[in-house]
This record gives C-alpha cells, structure tokens and sequence, in this order.
C-alpha cells in the first residue's frame, strides 16, 4: 500500500472511536435511568458517525477494494490498535463515566491539534467531531464531579473506577511508528505534547470531585501495537457477529 | 441515589429563533444542571431546538379540571374574540 503509514495512523484515531462507541453502544436499554440511557447511546452513536468518517477516507487510501464496513468489521483482534482504555467493560456506571471521562479529556485535546493537520479530510473530520466531543466531555466531567462529590458509596465506586483506568491513561501519549512519520509530514499530532496538560485537567476534575488523584506509575500499554486486554476479544465477538455469520449481509 | 428519587422537570424547547418554547415532556434528573443535559440528549437529539427550559414540576400550579366548567366554557360562545373577522397577511406566520 502506497501510503500505509497514513491509513495506519487513522485506523489508530477511529479504532479509539469504534471500540469505544461499541462500549457505550452496550448500554441501549441497559443504562441507569431512561435519561442516562439515551445520554450514553447519543454518545456511542457520535462515535460511529466519526468512525464512519474515518473509515470511508482509510478505505480511499487502501484503494483495495475493501469497504469502511470491511475494515470496521471485517478485521482480527491484532490488527485493531485502539489504546486499552476505551475496551474495558461497564463494570459499573462509575468505570462507564470514568473510563469516558478519562478519553474525552484526551480526545478534545487530540481533535483540536488535528484541526491543524494539513491533510485536508483528517482536518475537516476533526473540525466536524470537535463540537461532539466537547459535549461528551462536559458530560462526563459532569458526572464523575457528582458521583465523587455525592455520597459516601458513590465516592468509593468513582475513586475505584479512576484508580483502576489509571493504568491505562499512559498509553494514550505513546507513538506508534506510524505516528512519527505523519507528525514529521505535518499530518498527525504529537500526542507527547498533549500528556502535561491532559494530567493537570484530569487531576483539575478529580481534586473539584473531591477525588484523590492516583499516583500510581505503573502503566499498561500495547493497544496501539494491537496487544489488547482480554475484553477485547468478546467485545470484538459481539461488534462482528453479524458480519462473521452472514458474510456480506446489509440492511 | 436511585433515579426514582430524583425530581420531575418539565422541559421546554424553542425549534427555532423567533418561536416560543414549547412544552415538549418531562424527564428526571438531581438538579437543573442535569435536567438540561438531559433534556439535550432526550428532546433535542434530531435536531428540535435552539433554547431548552427547565422548570421542576413541582413549581407548576395547575387548574383544576372540575373547575373545567367554569373556567373555559363561558369562552366558548364569545365567537368575537377569535380574529376571524379579518384577513392575515401570509406574511404573518404562527399566529
């Protein structure tokens, strides 16, 4: 493929997306209140409509006949290379919010510098899912500053999330070969410059939910390099279950 | 806290500048600032509006509906206070 490097470096944008719209995708008819309900599939399906849009532009570049819907579904556990944070499960509604609020931090960042790239559809996509993602960052700031500020139980089930999806935050500045190539071209964004100010904002929300920040610096990392969690798998089993079982089948 | 405990709003959306804000449902939620992110994801997700109202229910005073009778019947043969008796202009639009 002639610009691999390109169609690697969005996969690893929209990967984030998809697996992370497939997680709140999970919630339809299973969340908290009718409200929060709505509130997470709005969410899931922001995500996919930024997916698509990703995927539609890769599979230009793959220009090798395969279709978004290929790439999105079509592809084993190894070959996504979303960051370990957006896979693991709605343990409960604290890990749900936490492990949101903890990529929408990171994602406004990342969307705002890749308005600048000088690829012309990366920067149009980024300038189009910016407002979105501003909103799903507000919403989950929201509530984990509620569930940390509201009662004793609602305290520990947040501090817990965070504490736990700690672990995974890292990863998020790591580059990928990929990566460099498209920073050096003016493409891509140099996630490296993102990481001070994400843990000062990161930590901003938590001190204003009345939160102990971790200070744990043990980190896991691999997503990017396609070394995934073992939710990944069953997640995986679900998002393609269709596509595996009636090849080609549309609706 | 369990969404059963929390509050009823009422909401009100505006579809567009220049229109009043319309009841449109109620929902749940702990405190105003919730209700209107809530409201946005319930009533305003394909695109219903440009303003959101929140009241909570409970600072509704409503009539009561036996009072039904004299409250509204004695409008109902006042004919002359509908503006039928002239032409709007087609420029005039939700009258």
């Amino acid at each position: 493929m002639k610009n691999e490097n390109l169609y690697n470096y969005i996969l690893g944008i929209a990967d984030n997306s998809l697996i992370l719209g497939q997680r709140m995708g999970e919630l339809c008819g299973h969340g908290p209140s009718l409200e929060t309900d709505i509130a997470c599939t709005n969410i899931s399906l922001d995500l996919f409509g930024q997916v698509r849009s990703y995927f539609q532009y890769a599979s230009k570049i793959a220009g090798d006949g395969r279709s978004e819907d290929d790439i999105a579904m079509l592809r084993k556990e190894r070959e996504y290379k979303n960051v370990l944070l957006v896979e693991q499960p709605n343990t409960d509604f604290a890990y749900t919010l936490g492990r949101q609020f903890l990529f929408d931090v990171y994602h406004l960042a990342f969307l705002k510098e890749l308005q600048k790239s000088t690829d012309l559809t990366l920067s149009a996509i980024a300038n189009k899912c910016v407002k979105e993602v501003s909103y799903h960052e507000r919403f989950s700031s929201d509530w984990v500053k509620r569930l940390g500020d509201g009662t004793e139980e609602s305290k520990q089930k947040m501090q817990d999330a965070i504490n736990d999806l700690w672990a995974y935050t890292d990863e998020l500045f790591h580059q990928t070969d990929a990566d460099k190539v498209m920073v050096i071209e003016g493409i891509g964004v140099d996630v490296t410059k993102l990481k001070d100010s994400y843990y000062k904002e990161v930590s901003q929300v938590l001190e204003e939910a009345t939160l102990q920040v971790p200070e744990s610096k043990y980190f896991q990392k691999g997503g990017k390099q396609g070394i995934h969690t073992e939710h990944l798998g069953y997640l995986l089993n679900d998002l393609q279950y269709m596509q595996r079982t009636y090849p080609n089948m549309e609706w | 806290m369990s969404a059963k405990n929390w509050p009823l709003w009422e909401i009100f959306v505006r579809s567009k500048n220049g229109l009043e804000h319309r009841h449109c449902g109620s929902l749940h939620a702990a405190d105003s600032d919730m209700a209107l992110e809530n409201a946005r994801d319930v009533y305003t997700r394909r695109n219903e509006g440009v303003s959101i109202w929140v009241v909570e229910s409970k600072h509704i005073t409503a009539s009561n509906p036996e009072n039904n009778g004299e409250l509204f019947e004695p409008a109902q043969d006042k004919v002359y206070r509908h503006p039928t008796f002239y032409d709007l202009p087609d420029e005039v639009k939700h009258m």
